[in-house]
């Protein structure tokens, strides 16, 4: 796919939600933009959230729901005066629901260079296995 | 306080905007309050979006760049524009993944702003650290605010 290859990335602008509960903290809520696939052995989530420490990333599980929360900083220090902004800054929050196919103890999180990906690996039940038939 | 600034001719690449497209955006963002509706600026732009900022000594350019490792990154300057390229790879993840779900992209990108003012393009300083690219670049000495005081009398 060489074609895919020589393609320019092209900026999108970053989804904000409104949160359902007022937060905290006053500021943006966006929601990172996530690729979730799937594989014999489990599902992975890999999500866009720069500026989010591993510190500042909370991942909360409960009644087969999880939901991702990335606190951000703002990047500029007080004495900095705008010149221009193309894009704001603001905490990352996004949940899924899980199937009851996943083994919610062997949750995996790694946060590298702002993104996040998190391994949900199915239960042994729900890994599908060749059921060998012995001839008799 | 005087701040004297040049004027200068649009160059190639992304001019930053000067006091009037400001006061112009201050205008557009009042009356998208009055009216609601959307102001002209670009939703969609140039990858990465970028914010610049200044203070006294040095300008500030940061763009959110998730996944790329700081090596992975081209920057280069000259005495007044700031060039930022490289690739966003996102890893094939084996034969037998099938995507429920896929919204980050990647693909090379190449983005050229220029500043306002002049800068030292020997002490620029960049770093990339949790996909956040801050690029700090001093002003060069003759485009620094310099105070002038007014005689009385």
């Amino acid at each position: 796919m060489t074609e895919a290859d020589a393609k320019a990335l092209e900026a999108k602008e970053k989804q904000e939600v409104a949160s359902s509960a007022e937060q905290t903290r006053p500021g943006l809520t966006f929601k990172p933009a996530v690729d979730i696939f799937e594989t014999e052995t489990g599902i992975t989530l890999l999500a866009d959230m720069p500026g989010v420490k591993a510190s500042d990333l909370n991942i909360d599980l409960r009644e087969d729901v999880i939901t991702l929360s990335g606190e951000v900083e703002t990047p500029e220090s007080a004495g900095e005066t705008e010149i221009m902004r193309e894009y704001r800054t603001g905490r990352y929050v996004r949940q899924f629901s899980l199937a009851d196919t996943i083994d919610q103890a062997k949750i995996e999180a790694e946060l590298q260079d702002g993104v996040l990906r998190l391994v949900l690996p199915k239960a042994e039940k729900a890994v599908p296995r060749k059921i060998e038939v012995k001839a008799n | 306080m005087a701040i004297i600034r040049g004027f200068g001719l649009p160059a190639w690449g992304w001019r930053v905007p000067t006091d009037l497209d400001r006061m112009r955006r201050e205008m557009d963002r009042l009356f998208e309050g009055l009216t609601g509706a959307t102001s002209g600026e670009p939703g969609a732009g140039v990858f990465p979006l970028a914010n610049v900022t200044e203070d006294g000594d040095n300008y500030y350019v940061r763009a959110e760049l998730p996944g790329i490792k700081a090596d992975e990154l081209d920057i280069s300057v000259t005495g007044e524009s700031l060039s930022i390229s490289g690739e966003r790879k996102i890893a094939a993840e084996g034969e037998d993944a099938r995507y429920h779900r896929r919204e980050r992209n990647a693909g090379k990108f190449s983005r050229m702003l220029t500043l306002p003012g002049h800068i030292d393009t020997q002490k620029v300083e960049a770093s990339c650290t949790d996909g956040i690219l801050t690029v700090v670049l001093p002003k060069a000495e003759a485009a620094k605010p310099k105070q002038i005081t007014v005689k009385a009398g």
